[in-house]
């Protein structure tokens, strides 16, 4: 019984009539769209940098050897005392090696896990910088350029030069900023290293690298695992630790505890060692959604409220629908119409205004010592977004005209026939 | 002869402010081709009961009855359907869409009905327009035109599906005594030449006495 070419046709033909109103209803809901899109994009975007800033650089489990007092005391041991009141004074942890045993098999199991995007050695050391007559204390830590920069985004942290130049030159060394401006060195010079043991090794400096946090800068500097291991004069099995990077970041912490019950290892989990910023990350989510919802429910008022008075404008027309034979339905089809062409043609207006304003936030200038790749704003530009954009401004504009056209539907021609 | 419309031992109530009994056992009956007055002071319920004669008003007791068939009790979306194609309304004030052009009103009772195509539509209605005078208005705004060529263009659209009966209420009400004549010959010549059957609610004598049949109506009751 529904003729929808009529009723589309009454529709347009109202919401052409009072086009002011309509444009009204319609910019509210573009606002509304357009805010929440630019507002989402901007936020994740954001949300993402110091995702990358913290998490990508981080392993999801960490497994080193962690120096730490036994955790059995040989009294406990003892069947003697078994039900006895023990109080040992000052426990010492025992001499250890601090490199993890059989590591390489350990690395090459890991390896093998379906849920391991990679694990990769390291080993960490001591040293001191030596220029002329000054020495710094710092930390050289040796790895496998191409296998950081692969998993752990570690190019992005290089101001000059490259993972590659480190990995061609066995004498090379990725300078920290900060220990290369105290020490006024440059790309291309040369740093003496000196070990605790006092030996020392000139190495060239092929690149400098800066994660933005100074304390880290101003002491780090970083080396291929076998420099390091010929530096300290170890062999190639001597590693300190495993960093490792999952597929699914969300099982890093049951991972962590089976690594560490397996092999007798300390195995920190991201979320761990991360806790407080995953907060932070939940509470930025939480408040760009309520940000959003908000505009869009507010967008959705304006619409309610200009067909609440297009109705009541309109009462004599629906009278005279309804008493030459239009059914109420017919007449809450035409509201309800109008309220989704509001909010198709405001969404998509929408869209397109919140996409061309993500496009220029992206372009504005933003450095950070942070992150010395990024030179503009960060946005994220993801099509759920958009989606979802358009979804809720459907959905408000049909909530926000379905009242009113229920009221339309109701509407009692007679009385307002007679009534004039 | 058939009678197009006719009710039996109709009551109707006004609840509020008081329980208040407008109508008390009304039987009356329209045959075809014949056209009908209703007279009585203002308030004894003769516009009450015209708009129960519509369909429009389900709220009383009694039965109605459209081309010998009971209509009482139907739902909104048959009674709606009932209205589109059997009854054509032309009311006191003129009721036209203000928006649409003459033409479009005109044709919207039909296109609602889709019985016909929208060619069709649009030659019957400009018919419709030709037969009472008015044809050079079809492209016009509703709302540009005088009072009394807007009471022709809702006599136009209540032509348009061919309907049974044609209800009037007070269609002479708004006009002056040359529109009126002017509207009344124009009922006159349809219920003539096409045998159209007519009910229209007045208080002008002059129009009434001209009527084949008059309705006298007093405090809910029919006199004669």
């Amino acid at each position: 019984m529904t003729n929808w070419k009529v009723i589309l046709n009454i529709a347009k033909t109202h919401l052409l009539t009072k086009f002011k109103q309509t444009s009204t209803a319609a910019l509210g809901v573009t606002f509304g769209i357009g805010a929440y899109i630019t507002l989402v994009c901007f936020m994740t975007g954001l949300n993402k940098m110091l995702d990358d800033l913290i998490l990508d650089q981080t392993p999801h489990i960490h497994v080193y050897n962690e120096i730490e007092p036994s955790k059995q005391q040989p009294v406990d041991l003892y069947e003697e005392f078994k039900n006895s009141f023990k109080v040992v004074h000052s426990i010492k942890p025992k001499l250890s090696q601090s490199k993890i045993h059989n590591a390489l098999p350990i690395i090459k199991y890991l390896n093998e896990d379906k849920n391991v995007r990679g694990a990769i050695p390291q080993v960490k050391s001591q040293i001191f910088y030596i220029a002329g007559s000054i020495e710094l204390g710092g930390n050289l830590t040796g790895i496998i350029p191409l296998e950081e920069a692969r998993l752990f985004n570690f190019q992005n942290y290089i101001i000059k030069g490259s993972t590659t130049d480190l990995h061609k030159n066995d004498n090379g060394i990725l300078l920290g900023a900060g220990v290369a401006k105290k020490m006024s060195l440059d790309v291309g010079d040369r740093v003496q290293i000196s070990t605790i043991d006092g030996e020392i090794f000139p190495l060239k400096i092929v690149g400098l690298f800066q994660s933005g946090i100074a304390d880290i800068d101003n002491i780090q500097s970083f080396t291929n695992l076998k420099t390091v291991q010929r530096i300290l004069g170890e062999s190639d099995n001597y590693i300190t630790d495993i960093n490792v990077k999952l597929h699914d970041m969300s099982s890093a912490f049951q991972m962590s505890q089976d690594i560490e019950k397996q092999f007798k290892l300390k195995a920190i989990d991201v979320e761990t060692a991360n806790a407080q910023f995953q907060t932070g990350m939940t509470i930025r989510n939480m408040i760009t959604y309520a940000v959003s919802i908000t505009l869009l429910i507010v967008a959705g008022f304006g619409i309610y409220n200009i067909l609440n008075m297009l109705i009541y404008e309109k009462m004599n027309d629906i009278a005279i629908l309804k008493a030459t034979g239009f059914s109420g339905k017919d007449v809450q089809m035409i509201f309800m119409s109008q309220a989704l062409i509001i909010g198709i043609v405001g969404g998509v207006l929408g869209l397109i205004i919140g996409y061309g304003l993500a496009n220029y936030i992206n372009t504005l200038p933003f450095e950070t010592e942070a992150l010395p790749t990024i030179k503009t704003l960060p946005v994220n530009l993801n099509p759920m977004f958009f989606i979802i954009g358009i979804s809720f401004a459907l959905i408000s504009t049909f909530f926000a005209g379905y009242l009113p056209s229920k009221k339309a539907k109701k509407i009692d021609p007679v009385r307002i026939i007679r009534g004039q | 002869m058939k009678k197009v419309l006719e009710t039996k031992h109709v009551h109707k109530y006004f609840r509020k402010p008081v329980l208040f009994h407008v109508l008390k056992d009304i039987n009356i009956d329209v045959k075809k081709g014949e056209f009908v007055s209703i007279m009585g002071k203002s308030g004894c319920g003769k516009s009450t009961l015209l708009y129960i004669l519509s369909t429009m008003d389900t709220d009383y007791e009694g039965e109605l009855f459209l081309n010998e068939e009971l209509i009482t009790g139907q739902n909104n979306d048959v009674l709606s359907y009932i209205r589109n194609k059997h009854i054509g309304f032309v009311f006191q004030f003129h009721y036209l869409l203000s928006e649409f052009s003459v033409l479009e009103n005109v044709m919207l009772p039909a296109k609602k009905l889709a019985e016909k195509s929208l060619e069709e539509i649009e030659y019957d209605a400009m018919q419709k327009l030709k037969i009472l005078e008015i044809d050079k208005l079809a492209q016009k705004r509703a709302s540009r035109i005088s009072g009394g060529e807007k009471q022709r263009v809702a006599i136009a659209r209540a032509l348009i599906n061919n309907p049974a009966i044609i209800l009037g209420d007070e269609p002479t009400g708004n006009l002056d005594s040359y529109n009126s004549d002017n509207v009344f010959e124009i009922f006159k010549q349809l219920s003539i030449d096409q045998g159209l059957s007519l009910l229209v609610v007045t208080h002008d004598i002059d129009f009434a006495d001209r009527t084949d049949r008059i309705i006298e109506m007093s405090d809910g009751e029919i006199l004669y």
